[in-house]
């Protein structure tokens, strides 16, 4: 089953004057992990950042095609670029999240970044909110490392603890979905091997869609492949055809390391 | 050559503690006749340049001791006005000075240019930053610092003419006053201090605003739960600098205040502030009123000091 489905989808940057997207098509499987990767440059962060409609806080972009979302309760699709309210944008985000290259703390408490998302989405109950912020820091391997300085500043962690944070900020919310840009680009391996842990136990709960510089982490921890040159999606598949047997000569060519 | 250049670097830099001490030195000396005089009591009392007749209990018994030693330096007595009467019943009297008065309307009337520009200039500033697209933020970002390169007379002469009549006809009260003097003081930091925040405000990361739109938050939220903290330090800062630059502004004030030396009872009353009782009087004090001048120049020299002494100590408590 589908979470998300890209069809012929073009994308152009304000002022750009050759799409950066050029008629994309890729489903993105519930439950599964569907990873983007190709030089820099291709599009891979562009269409990432398509998903959830984040190009719209700097006007001027241009969409072509279209990106369907599925509907839990009604089981329907529904097209997220014909989005236009505010409240629907709001909607949107809260199920699709994103995790960033780097750790984004926000500045204030370890707790109160955790319930960000909870508060502004309306959930005032104390316990409520101390239940889920628990729940997310254990869903997100913290819980352990950080339960007795829940009020201290979260600037205080480390880089892969305060990318977990953000992870368990962005899943306290509950999202259908979430889109992973680079996430272990700005950390070392040991904290890297742990945010992967975790992409990988998610996937239980959540869809999951990961940009990725680095094919190991592709081949690792994704089940669907995406090969991306150029703006254009070049060769899409399940992660071992795409990393065994490439059916493209790109493909083949970046993945063995000829260029990229 | 190495060696020369360092040298030559060092003693730059030790100048600028050289000529600190130095100013601070020759404030405290000048002002030195007057602080014996009059001690800390000075800051609480409201009398400048006032005959008072000497009539403290030991102030006749020593009397009688010695007439010299206990009547003022009769410097003192021609100073102020040149012309004074000597009292026909032969009570000796001398001249007290207190800064009070200067002192109250220092602070109030930098009180009030700081409310007064505050929200306006956050106002500013989280359009500039946030809201406004970026042609027209640099268009209204560059009349801004327009506005600070206004030299501080003309807001004086335009706040005179134009403003005082305004502000008398709203609130009541002289033209001249504690009100139209802060208003105008608070018109003259705003563009400083909307610019200082707009720039701290900038320096939020991008990807910290979208993680926080990512889940979900309007701009209003991402406002206020993650620009606002992130540039706080900044922010503060920008108000502790118009603070200080209010504080020692002159001549602007000197055009709207009034300069009398009366505590205000209502913001709509005339009164004098420490610098514009500098610039007034400096020309004709002489003696004990011009260690007083110096005295209330110290106490000025002393408030923006720990101004900034200030921000500098909250700048780094936050920065470590």
């Amino acid at each position: 089953m589908l979470v998300m489905n890209i069809e012929k989808f073009s994308f152009t940057y304000p002022g750009a004057e050759a799409p950066s997207l050029k008629n994309i098509t890729l489903p993105i499987e519930k439950n599964k992990i569907t990873s983007l990767i190709g030089p820099s440059g291709c599009g891979k962060s562009t269409l990432l950042r398509s998903m959830n409609r984040i190009h719209d806080l700097y006007p001027g972009n241009t969409y072509d095609g279209k990106i369907d979302l599925l509907n839990e309760t009604t089981g329907e699709y529904d097209d997220i670029l014909a989005i236009k309210k505010e409240n629907d944008f709001i909607q949107l985000r809260q199920k699709v999240g994103m995790i960033f290259q780097k750790p984004t703390p926000f500045p204030m408490s370890i707790f109160d970044n955790v319930a960000y998302g909870l508060k502004i989405s309306g959930i005032k109950n104390k316990t409520e909110l101390k239940d889920r912020v628990e729940e997310a820091l254990k869903g997100s391997a913290l819980w352990k490392e950080v339960h007795d300085r829940l009020n201290k500043s979260a600037m205080g962690l480390s880089g892969g603890q305060q990318q977990r944070l953000c992870i368990a900020r962005a899943v306290a919310v509950k999202p259908e979905v979430l889109l992973f840009d680079e996430p272990t680009s700005a950390l070392d391996p040991i904290s890297t091997s742990a945010i992967e842990e975790l992409i990988v136990e998610l996937r239980n709960d959540i869809s999951i869609a990961i940009v990725t510089h680095n094919m190991q982490q592709a081949s690792r921890i994704s089940d669907y492949t995406a090969f991306m040159y150029l703006g254009d999606l070049i060769e899409f598949d399940k992660t071992e055809h795409i990393f065994l047997n490439p059916k493209e000569q790109q493909t083949e060519d970046y993945i063995t390391g000829r260029f990229g | 050559m190495e060696k020369l250049f360092q040298k030559i670097s060092f003693s730059s830099a030790t100048l600028v503690f050289i000529i600190l001490l130095g100013i601070f030195i020759t404030l405290f000396n000048t002002a030195l006749p007057a602080i014996n005089e009059f001690g800390l009591h000075f800051i609480v009392n409201p009398a400048w340049n006032k005959e008072v007749p000497i009539t403290t209990p030991q102030a006749k018994s020593v009397k009688k001791v010695s007439d010299d030693s206990e009547v003022v330096n009769p410097d003192d007595y021609s100073d102020d006005d040149g012309m004074i009467m000597q009292d026909e019943d032969d009570t000796p009297t001398k001249t007290i000075y207190g800064g009070l008065v200067p002192l109250v309307g220092t602070i109030l009337s930098t009180l009030i240019a700081l409310l007064f520009a505050m929200p306006i200039a956050m106002g500013i500033a989280i359009f500039l930053a946030e809201i406004a697209p970026k042609n027209i933020s640099s268009f209204v970002g560059g009349a801004i610092e327009l506005l600070a390169a206004i030299p501080s007379i003309i807001f004086g002469m335009w706040g005179l003419y134009y403003f005082a009549p305004i502000v008398a006809n709203l609130f009541g009260g002289f033209q001249v006053s504690l009100l139209t003097a802060g208003l105008v003081l608070g018109v003259m930091i705003l563009p400083f201090m909307a610019a200082i925040t707009r720039d701290s405000m900038n320096t939020t990361p991008d990807i910290l605003k979208e993680s926080a739109y990512a889940l979900g938050a309007t701009k209003f939220e991402v406002i206020k739960d993650v620009i606002f903290p992130y540039s706080k330090v900044g922010i503060i800062g920008s108000i502790i600098l118009s603070l200080g630059r209010a504080l020692g502004e002159t001549m602007a004030v000197a055009f709207l205040i009034g300069s009398v030396f009366e505590l205000p009872h209502k913001i709509t009353d005339p009164t004098i502030s420490i610098p514009v009782a500098l610039a007034n009087n400096f020309g004709e004090a002489s003696g004990l009123g011009m260690s007083s001048l110096f005295y209330l120049a110290l106490i000025l020299f002393v408030m923006s000091f720990a101004v900034i002494s200030f921000a500098k100590f909250f700048f780094l408590r936050k920065a470590n």
